[in-house]
């Protein structure tokens, strides 16, 4: 069984969504390389082939991969196909995008956002937003699988690294679209799919202004990633990256602080498998307090100020 | 240019579902269903190139049970001109649907086919990808913003790191994400004026597609339950709490 890893990365460095896919990998069994699709993309293939359990890293570079538009990069998965038996990669934007045309250029049903392996051909996969798990069979020649990484451990380092193999990539697909921009957001706090404390804000907070003010004094004090709900993003309050639940960032942190957040279950689809959750909110009958561990009713202006100084 | 628009049926976003206790899948029975919301954002945004001028005809379409003939029904209120059904019974896969949009793609010609980003019953995400792949036309997933111009979309994705632009040559797949739009509400006048409008019926077999599912459902699965924990009083009770008892801070 051989099992090829669509790798998340930019380029220079490898996303820890990959390493948590490759034990992923692991748990299906078998011989597991990597492919680094990008362009100047050595960095991530390094970090790639420095992982325990990888056989070997694939780099294929071109100027249609390097912000793996999903046109030339399925194409270039579907060239390299007939050697696996499972191709899988993380259920980040960039997976759930490229991992369908995949399967479909190769006949095969996908199964989307694993969270646990039953056996290599059977998986467990959230539905209705995570109110339901179905426990699914593959009776498919080949499985091509998206990973919700939250629920698995990232891989450790190798002791000696895996051989990097370079590969040409086709053109094909390469004149169906053009990459124009990226607007990332800026921050020097950890990526939310990262971190070990998530401080996430609600509509109570009321502008984006007060969004900042009292979220992160308190994130940089614990040194946590700041989370949003669907409505504070919706509301402008924070940008769309932010957002966490079911059609947002799926996170599972030590920590899940929800500041003035109801608890929608579409939010809660995004953060109740976290360590530990506190609630803050100043309705004792919001369902965010079913799923909190530590619950304080009140105002968070006066609350949230108040951790930070006791911090 | 025509537009497609495919819809599903699916239960309302407002129903707390519940797993059947001999976890064969989840009581649909009696259960509210509507037009899935991202679908819903899809249609909105056919009708408002339609109504710039930009297309000329809105084609909802839906792959589903008898019943779905009422999201249809919604699509076309909302401002559709016509309206597909290709009925279904049982639980139909995104490939399979994928391949059924690909024969109606093949006799309606659309310049642009517009998709809810995932059914919220299934969360799939993947059948506007796989229609994409399966006619060989550019795809622009998660779409927040569409420009049309020059026999091209200029469209911006909402991604994991923040946004991203991109330029797809039409025809082209664009699946809807949340902020794409606020779809309206019907109005009576137009709910009325909807019932009149045409809708054709299809099954598999006009598409020469079998639709019998590639995965086995062995069972369905409550997700583990959390409980409720305790209310503190005050800030430094919670502080010392996540300290001495959650060791998370």
């Amino acid at each position: 069984m051989a099992i090829l890893l669509f790798a998340d990365h930019d380029n220079a460095a490898l996303s820890e969504q990959t390493a948590k896919t490759l034990t992923a990998a692991s748990q299906i069994g078998g011989e597991v390389d990597i492919l680094i699709a990008g362009q100047n993309a050595g960095g991530a293939a390094a970090e790639a082939a420095s992982l325990a359990g990888v056989r070997s890293v694939i780099l294929a570079e071109a100027e249609a991969l390097e912000h793996r538009l999903a046109e030339p990069t399925a194409a270039l998965i579907v060239a390299l196909a007939a050697d696996y038996d499972s191709i899988i990669a993380p259920a980040t934007t960039t997976g759930k995008n490229v991992m369908p045309r995949v399967a479909a250029l190769l006949d095969v049903m996908q199964i989307s956002e694993v969270i646990e392996v039953v056996a290599a051909d059977t998986f467990k996969r959230p539905i209705y937003a995570g109110n339901a798990i179905e426990v699914v069979q593959s009776t498919e020649a080949k499985t091509v699988l998206t990973v919700r990484t939250a629920g698995f451990a990232a891989a450790g380092a190798a002791e000696a690294a895996a051989p990097v193999k370079t590969v040409e990539a086709t053109a094909e697909g390469a004149d169906l679209s053009r990459f124009l921009e990226n607007t990332l957001s800026q921050s020097d706090r950890p990526e939310l799919n990262a971190a070990k404390i998530i401080v996430s804000g609600g509509r109570a907070l009321g502008s984006d202004e007060k969004f900042r003010e009292l979220l992160n004094p308190v994130a940089d004090k614990l040194g946590a990633a700041v989370g949003a709900s669907r409505a504070a993003v919706d509301s402008g309050y924070a940008p769309n990256d932010l957002q966490v639940g079911q059609t947002g960032k799926i996170v599972a942190p030590d920590l899940y602080v929800a500041c003035g957040i109801s608890g929608a279950i579409q939010h809660l689809a995004g953060m109740k498998d976290s360590k530990v959750i506190v609630a803050i909110n100043t309705d004792e009958e919001a369902p965010i307090f079913q799923v909190a561990d530590y619950g304080i009713v009140g105002d968070l202006f006066e609350i949230l100020p108040e951790i930070e100084r006791q911090l | 240019m025509k537009v497609l628009v495919p819809v599903k049926r699916v239960v309302d976003h407002n129903v707390k579902i519940r797993v059947k206790a001999d976890g064969s899948g989840v009581d649909l029975a009696n259960v509210k269903m509507s037009m899935n919301p991202f679908d819903e954002i899809a249609i909105e945004e056919a009708v408002r190139l339609k109504e710039a001028g930009t297309a000329d005809e809105v084609i909802a379409v839906s792959v589903g049970p008898a019943q779905a003939q009422d999201v249809l029904r919604t699509a076309l209120a909302m401002g559709a001109d016509r309206a597909i059904l290709i009925t279904v019974d049982g639980a139909v896969e995104p490939l399979a649907v994928a391949k059924l949009l690909k024969g109606v793609v093949a006799t309606e010609e659309p310049g642009l086919v517009i998709l809810g980003k995932q059914a919220i019953d299934d969360d799939c995400n993947q059948t506007g990808q796989m229609l994409s792949a399966l006619l060989g036309w550019s795809q622009a997933t998660f779409a927040s913003e569409i420009v049309l111009a020059g026999g091209k979309a200029k469209v911006t994705r909402e991604v994991d790191g923040g946004l991203q632009a991109i330029e797809v040559a039409l025809p082209a797949i664009v699946t809807a994400d949340l902020r794409l739009n606020e779809p309206r509400y019907a109005s009576l006048p137009n709910i009325m004026k909807a019932k009149k409008k045409p809708l054709d019926s299809k099954t598999p077999e006009d598409f020469g597609v079998t639709v019998a599912p590639r995965l086995s459902v062995l069972r369905v699965e409550e997700p583990a339950a959390r409980t409720a924990g305790i209310k503190v009083g005050s800030v430094a009770e919670l502080l010392d709490k996540l300290k001495t008892e959650a060791g998370v801070i």
